[in-house]
């Protein structure tokens, strides 16, 4: 059996409605949807009591129809005011009086029958099945069916958008991170899952914390490529919490992903070799756990004649061909991280494990830059090597006048 | 009986096969040494401006060049980016790893790298750190990285000042410098145009020896 819910402006509300009695509800227009309600009759009764607790729960004046059929409910539910129920084998009398508009005839269709004098369900129903065939083709016999009440069709249910989201209230508040990870294992469990049943993963996870303080800690944990592991986002979580724990003992834990389209990639015998992108993830979290989060990443030239600038960003997130090629070796430079305070004191230099003599130099180089912020610089560089074997360059703060050593050539 | 069974047993001493050598794109280094093996520790040291980061650099260039990625597990945070991309290192296939100058950590780093897999070269760099501190590694987290690289095509390089992997290293390699060569007249015009390395192998016990030259960086030729 089937009910249909129609009233004008309230398409919304009436789809909420809807979905209070049955999880198969069409939106069948935009003031009108129809739902299965096979079933109802166990927690309700008979099908009035079902049409009465349905005008209950809208809670506004509402046409609903209860038919055998889907299209028989719609065209009494449009066709009538308040509960018409629709008696089963005789759809086409209990429609009969209905105008034929409201089966929304083709403008052509609608002229022919106009014509013929066929106004209402009734006249339609009236006329020969073969000569409605003969003359008005297959759109004529569907209209025909429609107007007897005789239809049948599959429902399209309204199927609302997945949310990947878990929440669990603890019975006592946790403090301790090992109990929360219990809690958030059995959560990425049903949320991978979920994933995995709709051939999904997840690019971004985001942790809810409500605290025993009435306050929140929430997380977001983006990730490289979208992944579906739940013990690899354990552990992310785990890492991320450790680096960032909350204020106070927890009390309500949410956890949601944002779900993507799976990465697919095909391995080819020729292909260089790579790190998985969910194992170097977690690989990543673990290093920056020990030597820090900002000390992991890849190096990026920063635009600026500032000697020794970089930027540090995240790896693995460009993964284009470099098109790059190798030159022969090229004297490398060791910094030293900060520069080392030198005295100079005529050809000697020394500075905390260095001490010697210039035997041979190049230089002075002035260089200075930035001059319009706080951050400016200007000093005088010079390369030198010096009795111990080592070269340096070594520079003269130009403010200071005091002595660095900068670094190593090797 | 058993002396039966054994007899029946055909033993046979199967050689390990050659590892595969990741080149320098140093032709002269290349000819002599061809290159350091892959799945194998190779230990590169020598004192300071003994031109071990130079051929570090033309490694990582080399490799990056060839689309991998490479990680530097940087124990003294003495990485120069900038020298990095004079030499054709590919940076955006360059994971940095700065431990601030605790060996442990760079070990541990490292470690965790290798067991993930995937870089065609991890290199430690414990280049400064102090001979001290880098003797009381311990033998075995030596051994433990060996076993992490075994029958992986990635290879483990390590600069340091001195021999430290020892036994567990595959290929040890002392640097040394050869020549500087400076143009312009001393005392005024000076120019530090090249250095010269002698690259020598010292692991395994076949006599062989390389000399490479840098060249100053073409930013840096003022």
């Amino acid at each position: 059996m089937f009910a249909c819910l129609h009233a004008a402006g309230a398409g919304a509300l009436l789809l909420a409605c809807a979905q209070d009695f049955s999880p198969q509800v069409e939106e069948t227009g935009t003031d009108t949807v129809i739902l299965d309600i096979d079933g109802l009759g166990n927690l309700f009764g008979t099908v009035h009591d079902i049409a009465h607790a349905m005008a209950r729960r809208a809670g506004f004046p509402v046409n609903i129809a209860i038919a055998s059929n889907p299209d028989a409910a719609f065209h009494a539910a449009r066709g009538f005011e308040g509960i018409s129920i629709v008696p089963e084998g005789d759809e086409a009398k209990f429609l009969a009086s209905l105008p034929l508009t409201l089966l929304s005839p083709a403008e052509d269709m609608a002229e022919t029958l106009a014509s013929w004098g066929i106004r209402t369900f009734r006249d339609l129903d009236a006329l020969p099945d073969l000569g409605v065939a003969a003359r008005l083709g297959e759109e004529g016999v569907r209209l025909q069916k429609l107007a007897r009440g005789k239809s049948s069709r599959p429902l399209r249910p309204v199927i609302a958008p997945p949310r990947f989201e878990e929440s669990m209230e603890l019975e006592y508040p946790v403090d301790l991170l090992e109990p929360l990870l219990f809690v958030l294992g059995r959560l990425l469990g049903d949320v991978c899952a979920r994933l995995e049943e709709r051939a999904l993963a997840a690019i971004e996870l985001h942790l809810r914390l409500q605290l025993e303080n009435a306050g929140e800690h929430a997380r977001a944990i983006r990730l490289p490529v979208p992944m579906r592991s739940a013990r690899v986002f354990l552990k992310l979580l785990e890492l991320d919490l450790e680096k960032h724990p909350p204020a106070a003992p927890i009390v309500r834990v949410t956890l949601a992903a944002e779900p993507a389209k799976p990465r697919l990639t095909q391995n080819g015998l020729f292909i260089p070799l790579a790190p998985e992108p969910e194992k170097l993830e977690l690989t990543l979290a673990r290093i920056a756990a020990v030597v820090g989060e900002g000390n992991v990443g890849s190096p990026e030239m920063v635009d600026t004649h500032r000697p020794g600038a970089y930027h540090m960003r995240p790896f693995g997130k460009s993964q284009q061909r470099t098109g790059k090629r190798a030159y022969p070796a090229v004297l490398a430079f060791r910094v030293f991280r900060p520069p080392l305070v030198a005295k100079v004191q005529g050809n000697f230099i020394s500075a905390p494990g260095i001490r010697g003599k210039i035997v041979q130099q190049a230089g002075p180089w002035r260089t200075s830059g930035e001059w319009w912020t706080p951050a400016a610089w200007a000093r005088d560089e010079w390369d030198v090597a010096l009795s111990d074997g080592a070269l340096y360059r070594i520079y003269c703060d130009a403010d200071t006048g005091r002595w660095f050593i900068e670094g190593s050539y090797d | 009986m058993a002396t039966a069974f054994l007899q029946s047993i055909d033993f046979k001493l199967y050689a390990r096969p050659d590892s595969e050598l990741l080149p320098s794109g140093i032709p002269g280094f290349d000819a002599e040494l061809g290159g350091i093996p892959r799945g194998s520790v190779t230990d590169i040291y020598g004192p300071a401006s003994s031109g071990r980061t130079s051929l570090l650099l033309a490694l990582l260039a080399q490799a990056t060049a060839g689309e991998e990625f490479c990680a530097v597990v940087d124990a003294s945070d003495a990485f120069d980016p900038m020298s990095a991309v004079a030499a054709g290192v590919a940076i955006e296939r360059l994971l940095w790893i700065r431990s601030g100058g605790n060996a442990e950590h760079a070990l541990k780093a490292a470690d965790l790298l290798l067991q993930a897999g995937g870089f065609g070269l991890v290199a430690m760099d414990l280049g400064d750190i102090a001979p001290e501190t880098a003797r009381r590694i311990s033998l075995a987290s030596w051994y433990r990285l060996r076993r992490a690289v075994e029958n992986t095509p990635t290879a483990l390089v390590v600069v340091e000042r001195g021999p430290l992997a020892r036994a567990c290293a595959t290929l040890a390699l002392e640097c040394a410098r050869d020549r500087m060569q400076w143009s312009g007249a001393p005392g005024c015009s000076q120019l530090l145009r090249s250095v010269t390395f002698a690259a020598e192998r010292r692991k395994p016990l076949r006599p062989a020896s390389a000399a490479f030259e840098a060249r100053m960086r073409l930013d840096l030729q003022r």
